[in-house]
C-alpha cells in the first residue's frame, strides 16, 4: 500500500457499489471459496470437543471482558510496568498522532530503513505510506503483506492479507519485481525468493515496527504470535523495534495468556499453536548479545475510547483479530476483503468501521449481512456481533444520545456520526406501513387496491426504485391473501 | 514521553474513567487438558510441527549430533558458550568428536551479524522446557544463549530433557510462576518457519529456520 495507499483508502464507493465487481470475478471467487473453505475445516478439527469449546471460549471472553471492565487501571499498570522495564511508552488519540510519534522515534535515531512485522494497527495508521512521505522506507516482512507490498494493494484478510491472490498471480509478481527471478510454480521456490531478498532488508534495517497481540499488565510483557519468524526478526535483530497496538490488546495477568492462545491460533488458522510466540519484557540488559537497545510501544486510542462509553458496543473491543468470522462469513466468502473497502473486513469490520469511522463514512457496512449468526458461533470471545449490527442500524437512523447524567459530555450521540443514514424517504415508508398495518379497514383498502393495479405501477415508480434497484419488482396477484383465506374457511383467531 | 502524547494520555484515560463502569465477570471454571503420557503427546504433535526429534542419552548426545549433522554436511555450527550445552559440545570436539566446525556466539550481534545472516548453517540451544499438548518448546534466551541462536541459522537444533515436559503451557506458567520475573525474552517455538500465505500450501523457512531437531534426552538414561 505504500504505493497507492493515500490517507482515506476506505473511502470511496460503498460495499453494494463495489460488491458486483467482486461477485462477477470467478478467479476471485474461486480464489475466496477454496481458502474459506480450507480454513473453516481446519479450525473446526481444532475443537472436536464441544463442551470443552465452550468452557474454553467462556474464559477467553471472561478475560477479555475483565481487562475491559478495568481498561483505564490497567493501561495505566501496562505503562509503569512497561517503564519500569525499560520500555518507552507513548500515547496517541489518533492515527495521525500515532505516525508522528513512529516518525519521531525513527529521525531520532537516525533511521532509513525499516523492516516491519505484520500489523493491522499500521495498515490503520497508513504508516507505510506516511513513512515513504519523509524518506524512510519501511518494507513489509510476513510473506503475504510483502506480496500484496510488492503489488501495491492492500490486505484482503487481516490474518492472510493475500488470499485473494493465486500463485501465478504472485508467481507473475515476483518474477517482474525481484531482480534475476524466473517465473516459477513452485511455493517453495517463491518463498525462497523471498526469504533471499528480505534477509538483506532484515540485517541492514535500522529499526523493526511490529504490531502486538496482547499486553500484560501485570508483567509488562508484549505478546506477538507468528509463524514465518519474521516477526522475531522485526523486533530482534534491528536495533530499535517499535510496537504499535490499539489500547484495547491489554490484558490483566499473565495467567490470562494460555486460554487466549489456545483459542487464538485454533480459530484462526487450524493451528494448535503457531511456529513463534515471543514474548517481549524489555529491551537488551546489559551483558546481552542481541535484541534491540531501545523498546518503544504507541498505545493508540482511534476512536477506540469512543467505542468504550456504551457498554454493549463496549463487546467490540474484546476481539483478539482472529478473523474466524470473515472465515465463516457467508457475504465475505463471496465478495473478499477489498469489497468492503475498510481496513478490518467481514463481520468484525462491519462492526468496528461504523465505530471507528463514524456511521456516515461506514453506515452501510452492517447491512452487508444476513444476520445469520455464523460469525457469533465461532467467536472465540463470544462478540455478539449480529446483535451489534442491528444495534449499529439502528444507531445510524436513530441514534442514541449521550446521556445527560454522563459527565463530561463528551459526544452528542454514543456512536460517530449517530444518524448518519437516516431518510426522510425512509421514515415516510415506514411511517405509511405503521399506518396502514394497524388499521383493518385501511390495510383492506390498500391490498385490495394493490391487488388491482399494483402490477401497473412501473418499477422505477418514486418509492419504489429505492426497493427495486437490487431486486424484482413484486407481482401482485388479483387476490389478497385475506380473500383465500376467508375463502378456504380459515377463522379468524383474534383472542376477543 | 512528548507534550502531546501527554495530552493524548490524559485525554484517553479521561475518556476511559468517564465511561460507565461495568462490572467484571468472574473468571469462568477452565481445565486445561492433563496427559497420562506426556511424552507420546509431545512427540506426536512436535512430528506434527514438522520437528524432528533424536532420543539420545546425556553423555552420548554430542557424538549422536555429530552423526546426524555429518550425515547432513552441515559445515558451520553455532553454539553458545558458557552454557552447558554449547560447553559439552566444544569439551566433546575438544575430545575428538567430529562435530562440524563450532562458531561461538561469543560477540554482540552487531559484531557477528554477517557470520550469523549468512555464515551459520545451524544453530545449537538448550532448552527450559517443552509443553505436550502442542509439541512446543520452551527458550529463556541468556546473556550466554542469545535469542538469534534459535532464528537465523537454518538448521535449529535444541536439546531437550524429558523430565521438563509439562501438560500446558496454563501449567508451567502458574507452576513456575512465570509472572514473579520474566526475561527479556522468552520463546516458544512449535516448528521450524513456516508460512501458507501462498495459496494455503506450507512452506517452510520462508525467514527463520528451515528445520528443527529435537535432541530428547531420555530419563535416567
Amino acid at each position: 500500500m505504500a504505493a497507492d495507499g493515500g490517507m482515506h483508502a476506505e473511502h470511496g464507493p460503498r460495499f453494494a457499489e463495489r460488491a458486483p465487481d467482486a461477485l462477477n470475478n470467478p478467479q476471485l471467487r474461486r480464489n475466496f471459496r477454496r481458502a474459506m473453505d480450507g480454513l473453516m475445516a481446519k479450525r473446526a478439527a481444532q475443537f472436536p470437543d464441544p463442551a470443552y469449546w465452550a468452557e474454553l471460549r467462556e474464559r477467553g471472553a471472561a478475560v477479555k471482558a475483565r481487562a475491559l471492565a478495568k481498561l483505564p487501571d490497567l493501561l495505566e499498570r501496562l505503562e509503569s510496568r512497561l517503564t519500569a522495564n525499560g520500555v518507552q511508552v507513548h500515547w496517541a488519540e489518533t492515527t495521525e498522532e500515532a505516525n508522528a510519534i513512529v516518525l519521531g522515534i525513527l529521525q531520532q535515531a537516525g533511521a532509513r530503513t525499516v523492516i516491519k512485522g505484520k500489523s493491522m494497527v499500521s495498515e490503520e495508521m497508513h504508516l507505510n505510506a506516511h513513512l515513504e512521505r519523509h524518506g524512510i522506507e519501511a518494507v513489509e516482512s510476513d510473506l503475504g503483506e510483502y506480496i500484496i507490498q510488492l503489488a501495491g494493494e492492500t490486505p484482503s484478510h487481516i490474518v492472510m492479507p493475500c488470499i485473494h491472490k493465486n500463485k501465478d498471480e504472485i508467481s507473475d509478481l515476483f518474477a517482474e519485481k525481484i531482480p534475476g527471478l524466473e517465473r516459477t510454480g513452485d511455493v517453495d521456490e517463491l518463498t525462497a525468493a523471498a526469504r533471499r531478498v528480505l534477509r538483506e532488508r532484515f540485517a541492514n534495517a535500522d529499526a523493526g515496527i511490529s504490531g502486538v497481540n496482547f499486553a500484560v499488565a501485570e508483567t509488562g510483557t508484549l505478546v506477538l504470535i507468528e509463524n514465518e519468524g519474521n516477526g522475531r526478526l522485526s523486533t530482534t535483530l534491528p536495533p530499535l523495534h517499535i510496537a504499535v497496538t490499539g489500547i484495547e490488546k491489554v490484558v490483566e495477568y499473565l495467567d490470562d495468556i494460555p486460554p487466549l492462545l489456545a483459542l487464538l491460533p485454533r480459530s484462526a488458522t487450524g493451528q494448535p499453536i503457531t511456529t513463534y510466540v515471543n514474548m517481549i519484557s524489555g529491551p537488551r540488559k546489559a551483558g546481552e548479545k542481541d535484541g534491540p537497545t531501545a523498546v518503544h510501544l504507541v498505545l493508540l486510542d482511534a476512536g477506540r475510547s469512543r467505542v468504550y462509553q456504551d457498554v454493549e458496543l463496549a463487546d467490540t473491543l474484546r476481539c483478539i483479530r482472529c478473523a474466524a468470522c470473515m472465515n465463516h462469513c457467508p457475504v465475505y466468502t463471496r465478495v473478499g476483503g477489498h469489497t468492503y473497502n475498510a481496513i478490518y473486513p467481514g463481520p468484525i469490520g462491519k462492526i468496528l468501521t461504523p465505530q471507528l469511522q463514524g456511521l456516515d463514512a461506514a453506515g452501510d457496512q452492517p447491512h452487508a449481512s444476513t444476520l445469520c449468526n455464523a460469525c457469533a458461533e465461532v467467536c472465540p470471545v463470544k462478540i455478539p456481533i449480529p446483535d451489534l449490527l442491528v444495534r449499529l442500524r439502528r444507531e445510524a437512523v436513530r441514534p442514541t444520545e449521550t446521556p445527560a447524567t454522563h459527565l463530561p459530555p463528551l459526544y452528542s450521540t454514543v456512536v460517530k456520526d449517530g444518524g448518519a443514514e437516516r431518510s426522510w424517504t425512509e421514515s415516510l415508508v415506514w411511517a405509511g406501513w405503521r399506518l396502514v398495518y394497524t388499521r383493518p379497514l385501511l390495510y383492506r383498502m390498500v391490498t385490495r387496491a394493490l391487488a388491482w393495479g399494483g402490477n401497473w405501477v412501473p418499477a422505477d415508480a418514486p418509492l419504489m426504485r429505492d426497493w427495486t434497484k437490487a431486486r424484482a419488482k413484486p407481482r401482485f396477484k388479483p387476490r389478497t391473501l385475506h380473500d383465500l383465506a376467508r375463502e378456504r374457511g380459515y377463522l379468524n383467531e383474534v383472542p376477543k | 514521553m512528548s507534550a502531546a502524547s501527554n495530552t493524548a494520555r490524559a485525554n484517553i484515560l479521561g475518556r476511559l474513567k468517564a465511561a460507565p463502569g461495568r462490572p467484571g465477570p468472574d473468571l469462568a471454571p477452565w481445565t486445561p487438558p492433563t496427559y497420562t503420557d506426556k511424552l507420546v503427546r509431545f512427540r506426536q504433535m512436535a512430528e506434527a510441527n514438522h520437528a524432528e526429534i533424536h532420543d539420545v542419552t546425556a553423555e552420548t548426545w554430542p557424538a549422536r549430533l555429530a552423526t546426524i549433522l555429518n550425515n547432513r554436511g552441515v559445515g558451520r555450527l553455532m553454539v553458545a558458550p558458557g552454557t552447558p550445552r554449547g560447553d559439552a559440545l566444544l569439551r566433546a570436539a575438544a575430545q575428538g568428536v567430529p562435530l562440524p566446525t563450532l562458531v561461538p556466539y561469543d560477540q554482540p550481534v552487531e559484531v557477528l551479524k554477517d557470520a550469523l545472516v549468512h555464515r551459520v548453517d545451524a544453530g545449537l540451544t538448550g532448552t527450559r522446557g517443552a509443553i505436550a499438548e502442542t509439541g512446543t518448546l520452551i527458550l529463556w534466551p541468556t546473556a550466554e544463549e542469545p535469542r538469534l541462536l534459535s532464528l537465523l541459522p537454518p538448521l535449529h537444533i535444541a536439546v531437550l530433557e524429558e523430565d521438563t515436559l509439562h501438560d500446558t503451557l496454563a501449567a508451567v506458567v502458574r507452576d513456575q510462576g512465570w509472572a514473579a520475573g520474566m526475561p527479556t525474552n522468552a520463546l516458544l517455538i512449535s516448528g521450524p518457519s513456516k508460512t501458507s500465505d501462498i495459496e494455503q500450501t506450507l512452506a517452510y523457512g520462508v525467514h527463520g529456520p528451515k528445520e528443527l531437531i529435537i535432541l530428547l534426552i531420555r530419563k535416567g538414561e
